[in-house]
């Protein structure tokens, strides 16, 4: 949109209700309501998105990243209503669409391929002999669609079934079509691919590669232009397959060739193409100094590519890094929340930050949980790296768990930043990557970080708690200013202040811990601030509001800037600090659910809220897909009992511990609230025994 | 040639409005011998005072404190903290009530009384220290409970009690019960407020036993803490011995029997915690309507600017040495904001200082002495309180005044006279007055300077205050003549040694009783404080005074 409102031309965007207040639609000239927050009724409503263009009289349509971006059929609709698709020609797109087809084709143009079974019988039993013969462990993924949904890794033949069976479910669900392909899963693979670009004139060119190995749960992360440890050699091969490969279906507009490097051999395979504009362009724009959609609406209009291959440049290195709602020590799964604070980076020629959401937004479990994708650009990898972290420590989130700490830490790392990237980089450096609650050494570090995190925001918390107070009652009623003056009069002593700060520990799943924390009043307007713990670890802080949710602090000698998000939910205070490369967010109870009812057991302020022993919780809000198991099956530890579905990925839950399965009351196509019980794990068959008894 | 006059007559106004008056000067020699035997002599003062709080802020000691924390309890200055706005201040009254008065120790008698404010709004707080005794009333205990209800009846100021009391102190009862001053003024107290409109509030956080049990059932509203509160007439113990019932504290008088059944409390508190947050909620719901305080508050200005010098310096400026002089405008200058004070008859009766400054932005009247009163100086007082309360100024009385002039001509000129004019004014003041003693209060000057009997709203002392109603040395000497003259009647001779002993125990009773300590142990006064606190205690004590309207001043007869 911004590019089209530099070119002059109108924009009309198109909303479900979920994102009836949305960013796209506050930026767009125009805006038309397509239909309900699902998707198949809304953004891949074919029909409803067409009438919008008509109503409006709209000329073109840009079908974004997802959705419909890589429909063959919406591609033709358009051209049938006599609208300009901004993108290939539908039958590009329903050539690469299939990746069986698109194998077939890239064979015979002679690109590389991995080997595997791209057929049309999909007849379990032949597919598993097919493995068989690739050999394990073995990549089962859908033929059409991407972004690693559907996709599993069978270690073993005994595995292959369930997984086959699963990722139909998920095609079917996601894309429509349920056909699968098997293909040789390389170990230590990176994921390397090429922009192309071509015109109504049959030119095609290439604009580099962009390296996006490092992924998790399929899906990337972090991706950068161009691929680190690359020679210019290889990158020249790899630009004419990838262009090889476009001519091959007749390609035109932007399309981005995928291709599987192994580590081990060099050699580099054919994976599939993405017959769209992806999200991670940006990368390639930062390097080329190109605006792509602008060019994509010029070849859409019939215009030749404005430069040819020699004169596309190569200039420095970008990152790009995905910002996501999920919960990293949960095993990343998908968050939804409001975003109650959110503030990053200012932007420059150098920093693009692109994002949907602003503050107040509700990230919902309709779409995907994105929230923004930072884009920065450097002299060379390690320029842009050093931006990259800079940038990811003062992109502020609060409202939800996302992933910006573990980006922090990934980009951080020592491989990372050596450019030894791979698909398994996460995985591989686990143990760098996430805190072993057994390590005590780590443990205690990072507790110490947290600590001090919560120092800070406890003299911040103070400072602006005192100081809005003041404001708010000067003047009203007629009290001095005496009496708030800073510090607060105490005769012969200096006024306390105890604060109880429940740490939110995201970094291992040792869970929360509760912080005291003791400040003194210091004559000078400093706090004298002591850990209950250990009172012999005294800081010094000095806080000076300077904003809304900025502070400059000084903490025993040392000047910095601070950030705080506070904001209230249910009966607790949510607060977030920002100070550093540090982000920490703590919860403070701010009341008690009033209850005059004095029978209850009387509960200490901070006990966790337990559920009885063997319950199992949903890990988070989600769609039931399918119960695995009925009510009182006996089941064994680890036997999966349910799946359940959010932000259109599976979730298969698990029973905890062997047992019989109790109060499992649900049904397929049930909603499910993030941590209700679902069921719980019993030792024995209790309730008919009680049946039996009372007989 | 007209606008050139008036422009003229424009310009002298301006340099007029432009006159800086009354900007005092700095007034210590700090390379004065003086100055550095004072320095001294007040560090040693200053590091005795900060022992003594020391112990006194730990409460009834350690075991103590730490059966308390096993409770889920506060101590009673962090439940004070809980409730008071964020950040705000809190003037306590007598820490040291109870020093060395008992065999026993009986840190700040056992309970705590002060001000600060809770949404805004001023509040009296009188805080049981369950860690000391129990909470339970000794005689001094009393009677700081009524001192807190005195001001808060004067100044308007709700009541908050915080209830963690096991009732009188039963060894002590006949100096707690039976008289007009004892415990049972307290609800007559509370009754009295009550009707005039002062809230009363009661925070249940322990127990409240017995005659205690009257507090909370005296209340406006009372709040109740489940498992810590309990109300009973009676305990348990004496249940069972009175009629065999055998029950728990908790059954007998818990909050839910109290909150459900009884009626006797109004709020169920699950914790301590929520307790005070329901305490800090009544307050806030205070709706005092057409009791806006109307008074002198008009003419406060929030913008003011602080003492030109360093109030530190007060505490080197107080004499040790009584006899030693020193001007009390180094004092003033240290209070008032800027250092701004306009002397009113700067040139009459010069050992009484009086005149005009701020304090905090609030407008004040100070009367301070520079020496012996004369009769000049009882006038100009006289004068100058009649001034403040006509235009309804605060008064704050700076004392250190060793008396009257004696001697015959003093006597013929009527100083009896004059210093009853002085104590006509200051008696009958309607305005606040708040007394400061920073250095000797004997004899009547104690009385034209608002001494405890004037009823000052506040009153403290300095760590080197002395008060008696004379000298050491002088009652020494009356004394002795006295003996000497009971003496010679019985024939008796007095040798000089046997006569120096006997002074020498006069003088040391006076010093030992004249002692700051001694005064505030007893509460002849309302807290020892910090030289270097003085600006900030007066200023907050005046401003706890405006809260009532002062009503009108009418004196009695003056003797001309």
């Amino acid at each position: 949109m911004r590019t089209a409102k530099r070119l002059g031309i109108q924009t009309v965007a198109v909303y479900s209700d979920a994102d009836r207040y949305s960013l796209h639609v506050k930026s767009a000239d125009e805006a038309v309501h397509i239909g309900p927050p699902p998707a198949r009724l809304s953004y891949l409503n074919a029909s409803s998105i067409l009438d919008a263009a008509v109503r409006t009289g709209a000329q073109a349509i840009h079908p974004g990243y997802g959705f419909l971006s890589e429909s063959a059929d919406f591609a033709q609709l358009c051209e049938d209503k006599g609208l300009t698709f901004i993108g290939p020609p539908a039958s590009a797109i329903r050539d690469m669409g299939d990746k069986s087809a698109s194998k077939r084709i890239m064979g015979a143009a002679g690109v590389p391929l991995v080997p595997g079974y791209h057929g049309n019988d999909q007849d379990i039993d032949l597919m598993k002999l097919e493995a068989d013969k690739i050999g394990y462990p073995i990549l089962i993924k859908p033929t059409h669609g991407g972004g690693g949904k559907g996709m599993r890794i069978v270690q073993s033949p005994d595995e292959f079934v369930e997984a086959f069976l699963g990722a139909q479910r998920e095609a079917a669900a996601s894309f429509g079509v349920s056909t699968i392909l098997l293909e040789k899963y390389i170990t230590r693979p990176r994921h390397i691919e090429v922009q192309i670009f071509g015109d109504k004139h049959g030119n095609v060119l290439h604009l580099y590669e962009r390296d996006c190995s490092v992924q998790r749960r399929h899906q990337k992360i972090i991706e950068e232009a161009p691929a680190p440890n690359v020679s210019n050699d290889f990158r020249s091969h790899l630009g004419q397959a990838a262009v090889s490969a476009a001519k091959a279906v007749g390609y035109h507009n932007a399309g981005t060739v995928e291709f599987i490097v192994d580590t081990v051999s060099g050699q580099f395979y054919f994976m599939e193409m993405n017959t769209r504009l992806q999200v991670e362009h940006p990368v390639t724009e930062m390097i080329v100094g190109q605006d792509l959609v602008e060019w994509q609406i010029c070849v859409a209009n019939g215009e030749h590519l404005p430069i040819s291959q020699s004169q596309i440049p190569l200039s420095g290195h970008a990152f790009e890094a995905r910002i996501y709602a999920e919960n990293v020590p949960k095993g990343f799964l998908p968050a939804t929340g409001v975003l109650h604070h959110y503030h990053h980076v200012p932007v420059s020629p150098t920093v693009r930050v692109e994002t949907g959401v602003e503050r107040g937004d509700t990230v919902s479990m309709h779409y995907d949980p994105m929230i923004a994708k930072l884009v920065v650009w450097g002299e060379n990898r390690t320029a842009a790296l050093v931006k990259l972290k800079d940038c990811l420590s003062k992109f502020q989130v609060a409202g939800l768990p996302t992933n910006i700490n573990f980006l922090l830490k990934l980009a951080s790392h020592q491989a990372f930043e050596n450019g030894d990237v791979e698909t398994h980089f996460i995985e591989r450096f686990k143990d760098d990557l996430f805190v072993d609650p057994s390590n005590s050494l780590l443990v205690d570090k990072v507790a110490g970080a947290a600590r001090f995190g919560a120092t800070l925001a406890a003299v911040c918390l103070i400072e602006k708690e005192n100081s809005e107070f003041r404001e708010n009652l000067l003047g009203s009623k007629g009290i001095n200013s005496i009496w708030y003056s800073s510090p607060p009069f105490r005769v012969h002593h200096c006024a306390r202040h105890t604060m109880e700060l429940e740490w939110e520990n995201e970094y291992d799943s040792s869970g929360s811990k509760l912080l005291k924390i003791s400040t003194t009043y210091k004559e000078d307007g400093s706090y004298l601030i002591e850990a209950e713990e250990d009172s012999s670890q005294c800081v010094e802080v000095k806080a000076t509001c300077i904003g809304n949710h900025d502070f400059r602090v000084e903490a025993d000698g040392v000047i910095m800037d601070v950030c705080l998000a506070v904001y209230s939910k249910d009966q607790t205070k949510l607060i977030h600090i920002w100070h550093g490369s540090h982000h920490h967010h703590f919860k403070q109870k701010i009341g008690l659910e009033l209850s005059d009812d004095d029978d209850l057991e009387h509960k200490p302020r901070f006990e966790k809220s337990s559920y009885p022993q063997g319950s199992v919780v949903a890990p988070m809000a989600g769609l039931v897909v399918k119960l695995l198991v009925k009510d009182g099956t006996k089941v064994e530890g680890g036997q999966p009992i349910l799946v359940l579905e959010a932000m259109k990925m599976e979730h298969v839950v698990k029973a905890p511990s062997a047992g019989y399965v109790h109060g499992l009351h649900l049904a397929a196509g049930q909603q499910v609230s993030d941590g209700s019980i679902l069921f719980s794990i019993k030792v024995s068959r209790l309730l008919s025994t009680t049946i039996c008894m009372s007989y | 040639s007209a606008s050139r006059k008036s422009l003229a007559a424009l310009q002298i106004a301006q340099t007029s409005r432009n006159y800086s008056l009354g900007v005092l000067p700095d007034g210590v020699d700090r390379n004065s011998e003086a100055f550095s035997r004072n320095s001294k002599a007040m560090d040693g003062l200053i590091s005795d005072l900060q022992s003594h709080i020391h112990k006194v802020l730990g409460g009834g000691g350690t075991v103590a404190v730490k059966r308390n924390r096993s409770r889920n309890k506060l101590l009673p200055r962090e439940r004070i903290d809980r409730l008071l706005d964020p950040g705000a201040s809190f003037l306590e009254l007598s820490q040291l009530a109870g020093h060395e008065l008992y065999e026993e120790s009986l840190p700040s008698a056992g309970i705590i009384t002060g001000i600060g404010p809770v949404h805004g709004r001023l509040c009296m707080f009188v805080a049981n220290d369950p860690t000391v005794k129990g909470g339970t009333y000794y005689p001094i205990t009393v009677k700081k409970h009524l001192r807190a209800q005195e001001i808060a009846a004067h100044c308007k100021l709700p009541c908050i009690y915080l209830v963690d009391s096991g009732g009188a102190f039963l060894p002590k009862q006949a100096e707690v019960f039976p008289d007009r001053e004892n415990f049972g003024r307290i609800f007559y107290n509370q009754s009295i407020m009550s009707a005039d409109g002062i809230p009363q509030i009661a925070l249940v956080l322990g127990s409240c036993t017995a005659g205690g049990a009257y507090i909370p059932a005296m209340a406006d509203e009372s709040v109740m803490v489940k498992g810590n509160g309990t109300i009973f007439l009676a305990g348990p113990p004496l249940v069972k011995a009175a009629t065999g019932e055998e029950v728990s504290a908790e059954d007998l008088g818990g909050a839910s029997v109290h909150c459900k059944t009884s009626g006797v409390s109004d709020y169920f508190a699950q914790d301590e915690l929520h307790g005070l947050a329901l305490g800090r909620n009544i307050i806030k719901n205070l709706h005092m309507a057409g009791r806006s305080l109307k008074s002198g508050l008009q003419n406060i200005s929030s913008e003011y600017k602080e003492p030109l010098y360093d109030v530190k310096e007060l505490r080197f400026i107080a004499p040790t040495e009584h006899k030693q002089q020193f001007d009390i405008r180094s004092v003033i200058a240290r209070i008032v904001d800027g250092s701004e004070f306009d002397e009113f008859k700067k040139l009459y009766g010069t050992t009484l200082v009086t005149g005009f400054g701020r304090i905090f932005g609030q407008p004040v009247g100070i009367i301070g002495n520079n020496g012996i009163l004369f009769n000049e100086s009882a006038l100009k007082g006289a004068h100058f309180i009649q001034l403040c309360t006509q235009r309804n100024i605060p008064l704050v009385f700076l004392q250190n005044i060793t008396g009257f002039m004696v001697g015959s001509r003093s006597e013929a000129n009527g100083i009896a006279k004059s210093g009853a004019k002085m104590v006509m004014a200051v008696s009958c003041a309607k305005v606040p007055k708040v007394t400061i003693i920073i250095g000797g209060s004997f004899g009547a000057g104690n009385y034209a300077m608002c001494g405890r009997a004037y009823s000052p709203d506040f009153m403290y002392l300095w760590p080197n205050a002395k008060i008696s109603v004379m000298g050491g040395a002088q009652a020494a000497g009356v004394l002795a003549q006295i003996e000497r003259g009971n003496k010679k009647k019985k024939g008796i001779e007095w040798d000089e040694e046997e006569e120096e002993k006997f002074k020498a125990k006069v003088v040391e009773a006076y010093e030992r009783e004249g002692n700051s300590y001694y005064s505030t142990a007893r509460l002849w006064d309302d807290g020892i404080i910090d030289p270097a606190d003085t600006r900030k205690v007066i200023g907050l004590s005046i401003s706890a005074s405006m809260n009532r309207d002062p009503g009108e001043t009418k004196y009695g007869v003056f003797r001309m």
